[in-house]
């Protein structure tokens, strides 16, 4: 699909360790040059991207692009879809408040309110320290927690916003 | 076979076919926005089904169904007029029009807008629903297209155009729900894509979303300046500027366009055939001493600024092989604001020279930094066959009803050779004409070289130049032309010379030209017929015979190939990045 530019050099001036790491994943994947084909690969490289740079800054865009042989277009149009992706910095912690129905109802804009004032920081942005985001997700398939709060992968339920202070001691 | 009814009248169609084809076969009009069949070789049919506007009746079936993307089967029942289907279809325009500017009046589609026409046709005379409306930026950024995603309705056919037909791959749906948009990655600006300015996107819109940048004021504007204003017009425009005075596909107006911009007040009248010879010299040149080297084959031919700028972004490993030549449009400029002015005695500053193209990449392709050969900028303003149009009208020039013209001497005169550059093969049959003649050294009779005509998306053949077996191939639409250079990227394809355009079926259907709305098959044809047969009457048809190409030479270039025609008539290309 696209002429041989090195979008691997351009992502190991990021990190070479992580540009290998991701090189490595996708090269274990079937590819082919049957673009169609390869489309089915793209959110699960994504994913894995996403884990090893904790976010997808264009540079990876285009090296996933280029591998899958599909346009930079197609990539980001399927980040910007999905709001699991990100291709904004993320802090070391991502607090990621559920806003689905049940946590809704269950007071989760109270959570909001109160993790924006503890942390200064609104829903989306991420500190100035790189150390925590806050996010708001759509349900997280634990509605009998209501409200539930994910950091990174460790899920608190039944919160409060006396439990917010505890909540972030708990990220060292 | 399958056998259906529609609205109780039997029909019959093949396997893989919609209801909406099997409803044309009936001539029944079913309205249809996103729905979107590709033509001029390039066979993509966009049915997403996302506009709803063409649902009909299914027996049997509780909801309605889009007729676009809804295969025929055996023993279907469908009503596509009862009042359930018309008041959906009236709620689905109602709503794209709740979230749709309400500027028509203004609106550069005007008139041309496919969501008016609907509007029209449902007898839509009130919008019902109110609410919130989508506030995008506006895209100016570049030289050729406009982005005004405010007033895209998500139908996802330029989409198609660029990815599918095209293979650029610039537009994608961002976002989702009501902050979905059309747009490049990171949303940026045009000018920092690949894009290539084919315009085939803002051939597919049917509302104002995509539209070429307007030059008609600054147009006017140097008319009026007191400089020396000459205009030029490429082989495209003459068979489809009549198409928007009503005037039937495929009717040449070459005459009537020549006294139009007399009356509108140009200088002096040219033609972009005379360029066109004068690209065969000098292409033809390069390819004769290629041959003889056996190196940098095949050529690729560079007239196409959107073809240029695809593979300076996309196949930067193929950049020794296009042809060096600029295209016709900056050789007329660079030999006008040198040899020309001189002759009359006007300083390159004093000149204008302004282009009528049937492309929206060449007004792109004027603003390029290194075409300043002469000095100065070397062709000015560019306008489209389109913007021509609503020039000739706002003008009040009753374009039906004029006395026809010549061009003017010396840049007006031109060859057959010259005009078939307008159609996809042109090119190329132009350059076998004079290479033929050149490596035989005779002045052969057999000059129809029918093998490289028509509108196939690819062709190929082989052709006798002296005792050369040419072969040749020949690719229109960025997605065709892609699959040739992947064979040659990997070896699989020998060819000597291969034509390049960017747009399906030529510049006889370059983003500039006047939409064709639903019948664009058949227009293509007849704009083709129409300049294969301005070919045929044309008194002289090489392109190395045309008496002021070589007087050219002979008072001011030299020879082809000279140090002075590389200067002002060859060009190099720039790598740019892939995204």
């Amino acid at each position: 699909m696209s002429c041989p530019i090195n979008s691997k050099a351009e992502l190991a001036k990021l990190s070479p360790e992580k540009a290998e790491e991701l090189d490595v994943y996708l090269t274990s994947l079937p590819l082919t040059d049957d673009r169609e084909r390869n489309r089915g690969f793209l959110i699960q490289s994504l994913h894995k991207a996403q884990e090893i740079f904790t976010y997808l800054p264009s540079v990876v865009q285009v090296h996933v692009a280029n591998r899958l042989g599909l346009h930079l277009a197609e990539v980001y149009g399927v980040i910007s879809f999905y709001s699991y992706f990100t291709d904004k910095p993320v802090g070391r912690y991502k607090i990621n408040i559920c806003t689905g129905t049940a946590c809704f109802v269950k007071g989760a804009d109270k959570l909001v309110e109160e993790f924006q004032r503890y942390l200064g920081i609104k829903l989306g942005e991420t500190g100035t320290d790189g150390k925590f985001s806050l996010t708001g997700l759509r349900c997280v398939g634990a509605c009998s927690m209501a409200p539930v709060v994910m950091v990174n992968d460790r899920v608190y339920g039944n919160v409060t916003t006396k439990m917010v202070p505890e909540i972030i001691s708990d990220c060292k | 076979m399958i056998n259906l009814t529609i609205n109780n009248l039997p029909v019959q169609v093949s396997e893989g076919q919609t209801v909406l084809d099997a409803a044309h076969k009936l001539g029944i009009d079913i309205p249809t926005l996103c729905h979107l069949k590709s033509t001029g070789g390039c066979h993509v049919e966009s049915k997403t089904g996302s506009c709803r506007v063409c649902v009909v009746e299914i027996d049997g079936r509780p909801n309605l169904a889009p007729s676009c993307c809804t295969p025929a089967t055996e023993g279907m029942k469908i009503i596509t007029s009862s009042l359930r289907v018309i008041n959906a279809r009236r709620t689905m325009l109602d709503l794209l029009l709740s979230d749709h500017p309400k500027d028509c009046l203004t609106c550069e589609k005007s008139g041309d807008c496919q969501l008016q026409d609907l509007a029209a046709k449902l007898g839509l005379h009130r919008i019902k629903y109110k609410g919130e409306m989508s506030k995008h930026e506006i895209d100016v950024s570049s030289e050729s297209i406009v982005r005004d995603p405010n007033k895209c309705i998500m139908c996802r056919r330029c989409e198609t155009a660029c990815n599918v037909v095209q293979t650029v791959g610039v537009l994608s749906g961002v976002g989702r729900g009501f902050e979905a948009v059309v747009g490049p990655a990171d949303l940026r600006p045009l000018s920092e894509t690949k894009c290539t300015f084919c315009g085939q996107c803002v051939a597919a819109c049917p509302t104002g979303a995509l539209t070429e940048v307007d030059h008609t004021y600054k147009c006017w504007n140097a008319i009026n300046s007191g400089k020396t204003v000459v205009v030029q017009t490429a082989p495209a425009v003459r068979v489809a500027l009549g198409e928007a005075f009503g005037m039937e596909p495929g009717s040449v107006t070459t005459g009537k366009m020549v006294t139009a911009l007399r009356m509108m007040g140009f200088s002096k009248v040219f033609d972009t055939d005379f360029s066109a010879d004068l690209t065969i010299m000098e292409e033809t040149t390069e390819f004769i001493e290629r041959l003889k080297s056996g190196k940098n084959l095949p050529i690729l031919t560079s007239c196409c600024p959107g073809w240029v700028k695809f593979f300076e972004h996309q196949f930067q490993d193929l950049m020794h092989i296009p042809s060096t030549c600029k295209s016709p449009q900056q050789m007329f400029g660079a030999i006008a604001k040198t040899y020309y002015a001189k002759k009359i005695g006007v300083k390159a500053e004093d000149m204008i020279v302004v282009s009528v193209m049937p492309c929206l990449a060449k007004k792109y392709e004027s603003a390029r930094d290194e075409f300043n050969a002469s000095g100065t900028r070397d062709v000015d303003i560019v306008i489209s066959t389109r913007e021509l149009a609503s020039m000739i009208k706002e003008a009040g020039i009753a374009f039906d009803h004029l006395e026809e013209s010549q061009y003017d001497d010396p840049l007006g005169e031109s060859t057959g050779a010259g005009v078939i550059f307008g159609a996809t093969g042109g090119v190329l049959e132009a350059a076998l004409r004079t290479a033929a003649d050149w490596v035989t050294g005779k002045d052969l009779q057999e000059i129809d070289f029918t093998a490289v005509r028509g509108l196939d998306g690819i062709k190929e053949a082989t052709v006798k130049v002296g005792d050369l077996e040419v072969k040749a191939a020949i690719s229109s639409g960025l997605g065709n032309a892609r699959k040739l250079l992947e064979k040659i990227r990997k070896g699989e394809a020998q060819y000597h010379i291969i034509e390049i355009m960017a747009c399906p079926g030529g510049c006889l259907n370059g983003g500039g030209q006047p939409y064709t709305g639903g019948r664009c098959d058949e227009i293509l044809a007849k704009r083709m017929e129409a300049i294969y047969r301005d070919d045929k009457n044309a008194k002289i048809r090489k392109s190395h015979q045309n008496p002021s190409i070589k007087k050219l030479y002979e008072e001011f270039l030299g020879k082809p190939g000279s140090e002075l025609s590389h200067k002002l008539l060859h060009t190099h290309y720039h790598g740019r990045r892939n995204v």
